[in-house]
């Protein structure tokens, strides 16, 4: 799960990260109203969950409160595009005020999990500022790594290892180490999977701040954190993955116009896979879950159907231990109560196939069988030209 | 033959009292897994299946002999349960539980290390010797007896190459999926390890996905050390990046992880890499003839 910059600021605030002073406005009045008490000078930034949002006119210096009132107009409503948004662009409904820093440094400290070494990885780097992809392909040397033993979690001395490999000294290097603690402290008691801070700023004075924040947290995890399921915030994502989300369905929307319903994560992937290989291309991701309920094919029935781009289906099941004859009298009681609009080819495998076929055939609904995946792909992509 | 577990293995399952556990132990028995004991912390002394159930996984141990556990606890005390199997000298512990935080896997894993116990999953299917034993949730009914060893992150999309290698005439000789998460147990390296030494097995089928870097280190692996036939499968070619496609594993984050990174890899290391996963099994095929 995603969180906007302002919210990450807070979190990591309660863990002794020093962040800016500053707040979020909705309005250009309540944006002019912040910069009265902390400005004159402040940086507006338009909060979407996607990074890039400089160069798209996402966030701006104004230097006193009736600039502020005209910038926070201009951007409270805009749809910002960045290279993360897509072209389509986001929607900017809120922006942080903040106040406006003397920069003298900007570095890099970001904590995820290292999957290979099985233990989360504090990065920190002199080069701030830029996409961490881009100095790790460029500069590896420049960017230094401590892992984390689960039995004793972030030790002091890595804190302050890594804190003089940046060069901090003096009072700078006692906030530094402070500042990277906290930040670990923040990941760990949220079960974030990816918790950065990308400019680590050094002001002129010498102090350390989050010039920005990110966070994203296990998904597995949010039960046990209601504070943080709380601030999700669904106008940034996609609704028909909102909705199917609301079942307990793993959908994901694509550019293509083949739909796919798949019981099981992996399959559904193949099945992306083979609709390209076969010439077509995937309209999008839907698992229906290994055990294939009748309620989560009836709402994934529905939440394909609505996509507007979806010009053909493939329903790919390979049932296993759940009897092909339920699955198929549930695709028929889905596609009747919902509407069957567009041609959909249907495999079904396991026990029970043929009854399930004939329970297809007799629905008066204008299915196609197959028999194996290949023939199920070269049925389903005739039947949804490319570029319609 | 086959690796792991055969028709000697005793297993125990935690959490054999709730549903899922109680419906899959149903169908672990009639396939002829021997199913010695249950645990369910508070109904100790209970029969369930007709499996004397004990409070703790140590009793299960001492009383039964249980030499391996099936893990049906829900998510958040999948890792406890995990620790406890370990704690108790379980030797092969196999944990379907899906939704388990990251940060409780890192620390079942720092748990299982300096002991010779194996992990399997979580959030797997299980493993099969055909014939002889299956501890997890795949149907039993579409593996046969055979040579091929099948290693996979994946569920139904295993099952679809099992249903493809049979086609070609081939059977199992122990199938295992590792898991769709981040973090899990015996990983590709070490299964191909305990493949290289089993006699019963010709070839073996490698089904990744996107995400991490698993893959890349099989192909190193199959590179440098394993003597047998490989074909390989990944899923997720045309997965976008940064989305979790279904499983908490399945991502490429920060550029990495991509199929076709995995793709290539594996090739350099002679591997048969099916482009298509409907050419599974026409790539056992050849690789066998």
């Amino acid at each position: 799960m995603k969180i906007h910059e302002y919210q990450a600021k807070q979190i990591l605030y309660n863990f002794g990260v020093q962040i800016p002073q500053g707040e979020v406005a909705e309005t250009p009045e309540k944006a002019r109203e912040i910069a009265e008490r902390i400005g004159p000078k402040v940086v507006l930034k338009a909060q979407v969950h996607a990074g890039g949002r400089g160069k798209g006119g996402g966030i701006k210096l104004a230097n006193n409160p009736e600039e502020v009132e005209k910038l926070a107009q201009e951007m409270i409503g805009m749809t910002l595009v960045t290279h993360q948004t897509g072209p389509e662009g986001k929607l900017v409904k809120r922006i942080l005020v903040e106040e406006a820093l003397d920069i003298d440094k900007e570095l890099y400290v970001g904590i995820v999990i290292d999957r290979a070494k099985e233990a989360p990885v504090v990065m920190a780097s002199s080069e701030g500022g830029v996409e961490i992809e881009k100095v790790a392909a460029e500069t590896p040397e420049l960017i230094f790594k401590e892992y984390i033993n689960p039995a004793t979690g972030f030790l002091s001395f890595q804190s302050r290892k890594l804190a003089f490999k940046l060069g901090l000294r003096g009072d700078t290097f006692k906030q530094g180490v402070k500042f990277i603690t906290g930040l670990y402290k923040a990941f760990q008691a949220t079960d974030a999977s990816l918790a950065e801070i990308n400019p680590f700023l050094i002001t002129k004075q010498g102090n350390v701040l989050a010039l920005d924040a990110k966070m994203n947290f296990d998904d597995n995890a949010i039960p046990r954190h209601k504070d943080i399921a709380e601030m999700r915030d669904l106008d940034e994502e996609e609704p028909l993955e909102v909705e199917a989300s609301k079942y307990d369905l793993n959908y994901i929307k694509l550019d293509g116009n083949v739909g796919c319903m798949v019981n099981g994560a992996g399959l559904a992937m193949a099945t992306m896979d083979l609709i390209m290989h076969t010439g077509g291309m995937p309209a999008n991701f839907l698992d229906v879950g290994g055990g294939v309920s009748e309620e989560a094919v009836k709402n994934a029935f529905r939440i394909l159907v609505s996509d507007k781009d979806v010009k053909a289906a493939l329903i790919n099941i390979f049932g296993g231990i759940v009897r092909c004859d339920l699955v198929a009298s549930g695709i028929v009681k889905a596609a009747k109560e919902v509407g069957l609009n567009v041609p959909m080819v249907v495999r079904l495998e396991g026990t029970n196939v043929e009854q399930g076929k004939k329970i297809l055939q007799e629905s008066g609904l204008s299915f196609h069988s197959a028999s194996s995946m290949r023939e199920a792909a070269e049925k389903v992509v005739p039947l949804a030209p490319r570029g319609q | 033959m086959s690796i792991l577990i055969d028709e000697t293995t005793r297993v125990v399952v935690q959490g054999i009292t709730g549903g899922e556990g109680s419906f899959h132990s149903q169908r672990m028995l009639e396939y002829g897994t021997k199913v010695v004991a249950g645990v369910t912390p508070g109904k100790g002394g209970q029969i369930h299946l007709d499996v004397p159930v004990f409070n703790t996984v140590a009793e299960a141990v001492e009383k039964e002999e249980a030499n391996a556990s099936a893990i049906f606890v829900p998510p958040f005390f999948a890792a406890d349960a995990i620790m406890e199997a370990v704690e108790a000298g379980v030797k092969v512990i196999v944990c379907i539980t899906e939704g388990i935080p990251t940060f409780d896997m890192i620390k079942a894993k720092q748990y299982l290390k300096g002991t010779d116990c194996k992990l399997i999953g979580p959030n797997t299917p299980g493993i099969i010797s055909p014939g002889k034993c299956k501890i997890g949730i795949m149907p039993g009914h579409i593996h046969t007896q055979g040579t091929i060893g099948i290693i996979s992150r994946s569920g139904t999309l295993t099952y679809e190459a099992v249903q493809q290698v049979s086609l070609q005439g081939y059977g199992q000789s122990t199938a295992i999926g590792i898991g769709g998460d981040p973090i899990v147990g015996l990983k590709f390296i070490d299964l191909l390890k305990l493949f290289k030494e089993d006699e019963g097995t010709e070839a073996v089928i490698l089904i990744g996905e996107i995400g991490g870097t698993a893959e890349e280190e099989a192909a190193e692996y199959i590179k440098e050390e394993f003597p047998k036939p490989v074909v390989s499968f990944i899923a997720g070619q045309t997965a976008p990046p940064g989305r979790r496609m279904g499983h908490a594993g399945a991502i490429i984050a920060g550029g990495k992880g991509t199929a076709k990174e995995k793709m290539e890899a594996l090739e350099n290391a002679g591997v048969l890499v099916a482009k298509s996963p409907a050419e599974i099994g026409a790539k056992v095929k050849e690789a066998l003839s």
